[in-house]
């Protein structure tokens, strides 16, 4: 076992095993639930378990009719599409006004800077269920229950604390004596925030903008009580199915999910590298 | 000479029938139910006027009704309620009163008011399409200890042995719990009322407690039952029947203390689309559609729709076996609905 | 150049100041205004609603007029003007249809009393108005035994009141009896639920730290490259949809499903295991879903810790376990603490993974609250019991603050 470090006693070198395995089998819990559902997916048979012709792996065990509901069933699409606009919009909401707050936040000089950071990261930790209920009662006296902009308001709430981190995060290691020459030397403000501020803190503003999407996307409670019809979200959906219908096409949509997490991941991995690197000063 | 009355109907019915195609959403429980419904109601329905309908799912309840109405942007239109709540929704004001007199007569000729069975016109606020019932279901390939034939055998875990699957609220359960005591069916909700009937229904669900899956919603019960979940299930009969004829599961249906209840479509106060949404139910309730319901068992609640059911499905309907069963009291769980359901919370979490 | 600034320069100086503070304020105001009106406003009303009941004043205000002078505690009917002016008052939303609000709202005081309203609402709708209000109320009495009880009318005036503490009395199971005193109901649930989701949280936390350690150790402890790679089955199921991840545990858990399927083959068992619609369903499920958040922080931190405190200890002649436990664990509190408080004030207000394999003996607090907003419309209970948990969770962040300090956390 040369890859212990000579001192080391054999019951060292058996603490030092044990943790190997047990961080691995720990690491197989987080995987396995997520990959088991993808072959899954293609059960030729509308239930949630492997049949023994799938075990045998024979092809006739296997089908795409699960992916073909998906796209065939309006229900489906439309709420493929109602998640990506309301993603797409509250993302666009919470980034904006998000990284605004955090340039201001991060800054000491700001008055009653813990008070307002409370304020504003409370969508976080308030439990969806309470913010969910309280949602209710207040958009629908303002007539927003039921239509496109009370949810992406909504979910643009709950999306604003993770620019924040994220940007206050990136802004920690800000240099604002940067920003005092820029403005020194007659630059106007918006010409600094854009290109002296804005690229520097370009990864944390990103990232935040994925988690803001994320958050979004994967929302349920929320858009239980507040979405109609019309506004069916994919996990509303999925939800819906879980309880009151159990398809397999949930099962579909789920392994696409891991996809797109798998994108999102290694989207997030690039900008973290970048970032790193543009700290290191190699960019 | 034409009068200025009719020259304006005449007008006003020319204008309609030149009216753009309408768009505006049904709701029922989804499901084969559903899928029925979308067969033998909305489909033909869309075909014959044009008009678009947006089917939703929800799993009952007044709930989201009465947010949509009391905050004035009512989205559904149409409504397909179980007769408890159509009792409630009623009055309180969520509905729309239906005009009965608009009913269009049965196919074989008999006028709407005696055509429909009785009680499917009982309340103003809707009409009813289906009798449907609660009951239990075995699987042939996982029961043990023979065939079980009476709500006494669903709560006898000596005889059959394994897990049965019950619907987690009071409903249904309480009724069985005292027939299966030896209460007879006529006395039941009056025992009900009572403290003593009620600490007797569950002390009766006690004795089989440790035995039971709960479950939320009727399409848990047939997975269940097929996946060994369950032995024994308590299920809307439609969705066993599905289960036997379209997937070949060997299942068996008990009528022993079934419970029935009528469905009813009706008409949300504060819709924008009353017009087609009145039209829409007379159309659904009409002799053809109410035929294709017994498709999955369930019974139509026109007698003249009868004439176009296939004759070896009507053994398997309610309304053929209605004197093996009980009639659910609407009138009763709105008045013990809440407090039961307390009550069963709270003997749930023992 | 004195070494103090003049009067001229600090005034000037405090100027700049203010305008900068401004400007700071400026880029955070919008922000303010947006989290304010989407999101503090609704909390607001959610804790308005818990306390305030205007229903019943609504429907039968002159009724709730003339009962002002009647003593409610004498144990009798309210007298002859009172039980007339009712009369009419419900025969009014008899027409109306507004009958079956008063009744809802009667019968979760007294239950029986919804098919009492709506009865006597339908015969009401046929008397004339002149004979209710000069007969002295007796045609009500005579339509049924049930208005003879006096605790049928003391409930009613009771609900008439707008301003209410009924609703946070019932989320502790508790209720004014007859004379006015508070003691416990009859059917206590809540208070269990609520001791239920703290264990269930707390055991998750305990759960997620255990099987975090090791793994962040690891990480922390290994080589930069093989870190990054192996992280990626720690963020992947992160960034997976909480749904996705609840659907696994579902495919998993089954009674024909995976884990079952394989015991059995293997032979380890001959029946198929209960798992799915129980407790240990949603503390596994849950854990699995909330172990990253336990992961990123812990590693964040074990990663800053400098290994040579540890291997100081163990050659100053330590062993490895005391060692461990004095000098190495105590580092990584900031970490553990993060995570710990970020996973249990999670858990503790969840709702959709209870709500999927819970079943009965998984439900949490959440759950019902999402039952009296969706099924019994009780909405004013929903809103007190959300009130009370969120003033826990509020004192649960509070205390945290003040023992470690919320600045610190870091999404890895």
């Amino acid at each position: 076992m040369s890859r212990f470090p000579r001192y080391y006693s054999p019951l060292q070198k058996l603490g030092s095993v044990s943790l190997s395995v047990s961080a691995y089998v720990v690491l197989a819990f987080l995987m396995l639930p997520i990959l088991v559902i993808i072959p899954l997916s293609f059960n030729a048979e509308p239930f949630f378990t492997f049949t023994e012709g799938m075990l045998a792996l024979e092809p006739e065990a296997y089908s795409l009719e699960w992916y073909q509901q998906i796209f065939s069933d309006d229900q489906w699409v439309l709420a493929i599409q109602n998640s990506f606009i309301i993603g797409i919009c509250a993302t666009a909401i919470a980034t904006v006004l998000g990284t605004l707050a955090a340039i201001g936040m991060s800054n000491s000089d700001m008055p009653f800077q813990r008070a307002i950071m409370a304020m504003l990261l409370s969508p976080m930790i308030v439990p969806l269920i309470i913010t969910a209920a309280g949602m209710f009662f207040f958009y629908t006296q303002l007539n927003l229950a039921g239509s496109y902009l009370g949810v992406i308001i909504a979910h643009a709430a709950l999306g604003t604390p993770f620019v924040i981190i994220t940007v206050n995060a990136a802004l920690a290691g800000f240099d604002y004596s940067l920003v005092n020459a820029s403005l020194g030397m007659g630059a106007k403000p918006t010409y600094t925030f854009f290109k002296i501020i804005m690229p520097l803190i370009r990864p944390g503003v990103i990232s935040g903008a994925l988690f803001a999407f994320v958050t979004s996307f994967d929302e349920v409670i929320v858009v239980l009580f507040l979405a109609g019809p019309e506004q069916r979200t994919i996990p509303r959906q999925m939800f819906s199915g879980l309880r009151e219908e159990i398809s397999p096409t949930i099962l579909a949509v789920a392994t696409l999910l891991v996809v797109v997490s798998m994108l999102l991941l290694l989207t997030l991995e690039y900008l973290r590298s970048r970032s790193e690197r543009i700290r290191m000063g190699e960019l | 000479m034409i009068s200025k009355k009719s020259l304006a109907l005449l007008l006003a019915g020319a204008l309609s029938t030149s009216v753009a195609a309408e768009q505006f959403t049904a709701v029922s429980f989804g499901g084969s139910y559903g899928e029925t419904q979308q067969k033998y109601m909305l489909d033909p329905y869309m075909e014959k006027t044009g008009n678009e309908i947006l089917f939703e799912n929800y799993s009952g309840g007044v709930a989201e009704l009465k947010a949509q109405v009391e905050s004035g942007n009512v989205l559904w239109d149409v409504i397909d309620m179980e007769v408890i709540d159509l009792e409630r929704a009623c009055s309180e004001g969520l509905l729309e009163p239906f005009p009965m007199d608009t009913l269009p007569a049965g196919d074989d000729g008999t006028p709407a008011a005696e055509d429909f069975a009785g009680d499917a016109l009982a309340n103003e606020c809707g009409v009813g399409n289906i009798v449907w019932t609660v009951l239990f279901a075995y699987n042939n390939d996982t029961i043990k200890g023979g065939k079980p034939m009476t709500v006494k055998d669903l709560f006898d875990t000596k005889k059959f042995p394994g897990k049965r699957a019950l619907r987690k609220r009071p409903q249904v359960n309480m009724e069985w719990a005292l027939i299966a005591d030896g209460v007879p069916k006529a006395e039941v909700y009056e025992m009900l009322e009572t403290e003593e009937g009620q600490q007797r229904a569950l002390n009766k669900l006690a004795t089989i407690k440790d035995d039971i899956v709960w479950f939320d919603s009727w399409s848990q019960a047939p997975q269940l039952l097929n996946d060994g979940g369950a032995v024994m299930v308590q299920a809307a009969n439609g969705r066993i029947f599905n289960a036997i004829k379209a997937e070949d599961k060997p299942f068996e249906m008990v009528w022993d203390g079934h419970l029935y209840d009528l469905d009813v479509w009706a008409v949300v106060k504060g819709t924008k689309h009353k017009e087609v949404a009145q039209d829409f139910i007379r159309f659904a309730t009409g002799s053809k559609p109410l035929s294709g319901m017994p498709d999955i068992a369930y019974g139509p609640t026109r007698e003249s729709a009868y004439a176009y059911v296939d004759k070896s499905v009507i053994p398997m309907l309610p309304s053929s076996h209605l004197d093996e069963g009980l009639k659910a009291s609407s009138v009763f769980w709105a008045d013990y609905g809440e407090s039961l359901g307390e009550k069963f919370n709270e003997w749930l979490l023992k | 150049m004195s070494a103090h600034l003049s009067i001229e320069e600090i005034a000037q100086s405090q100027k700049q100041l203010r305008r900068k503070k401004v400007r700071l304020l400026a880029f955070t105001l919008p922000l303010l205004c947006f989290v304010t009106l989407a999101f503090l406003a609704p909390i607001a009303t959610m804790l308005y609603r818990s306390v305030y009941h205007p229903t019943v004043s609504q429907l039968i205000p002159q009724t709730l007029t003339e009962m002002q002078q009647w003593d409610a505690s004498a144990n009798s009917l309210p007298p002859a003007p009172v039980l007339e002016t009712f009369s009419v008052e419900l025969r009014t939303l008899a027409k109306q249809r507004d009958s079956g609000k008063l009744a809802e709202e009667l019968n979760r005081a007294v239950p029986g009393s919804s098919s009492l309203i709506k009865s006597s609402a339908r015969k009401l709708k046929r008397l004339e108005e002149e004979a209710l209000l000069t007969g002295g109320g007796q045609q009500l009495l005579d339509m049924h035994k049930k208005w003879h009880n006096p605790y049928l009318w003391t409930s009613m005036k009771k609900l008439g009141n707008v301003w209410t503490e009924r609703y946070y009395l019932t989320a502790l199971d508790l209720e004014r009896n007859q004379k006015g005193a508070i003691e416990a109901r009859d059917t206590q649930i809540y208070l269990k639920l609520y001791w239920r989701s703290l264990r269930i949280a707390l055991t998750i936390t305990l759960l997620t730290a255990l099987l975090a350690f090791p793994l962040s150790y690891y990480l922390a402890n290994t080589s930069s490259k093989k870190a990054n790679t192996l992280m990626v089955f720690v963020l992947l199921p992160f960034w997976t949809s909480l749904l996705v991840r609840t659907t696994s545990w579902i495919a998993l858990l089954q009674t024909n499903g995976v884990v079952n399927s394989t015991l059995q083959s293997i032979g380890i068992i001959d029946q198929p295991l209960e798992m799915l619609y129980t407790e240990f369903a949603t503390i596994i499920a849950m854990t699995h879903i909330l172990l990253p958040f336990m992961v990123l922080p812990l590693y964040s931190v074990m990663k800053n810790i400098d290994p040579s405190y540890f291997r100081a200890a163990l050659s100053l002649g330590s062993k490895p376990m005391p060692a461990f436990f004095k000098i190495y664990f105590p580092m990584t509190l900031p970490g553990l603490s993060a995570g710990a408080l970020l996973v249990f004030i999670i858990s503790i207000g969840y709702y959709i993974t209870p709500a999927l394999v819970g079943g009965t003996d998984g439900q949490m607090i959440s759950n019902i609250i999402a039952f009296h907003m969706q099924s019994s419309n009780n909405w004013e209970l929903a809103a007190a019991l959300g009130s009370l948990l969120l003033i826990l969770i509020v004192l649960l962040y509070w205390i945290y603050d003040r023992l470690v300090g919320v600045n610190n956390i870091k999404l890895g």
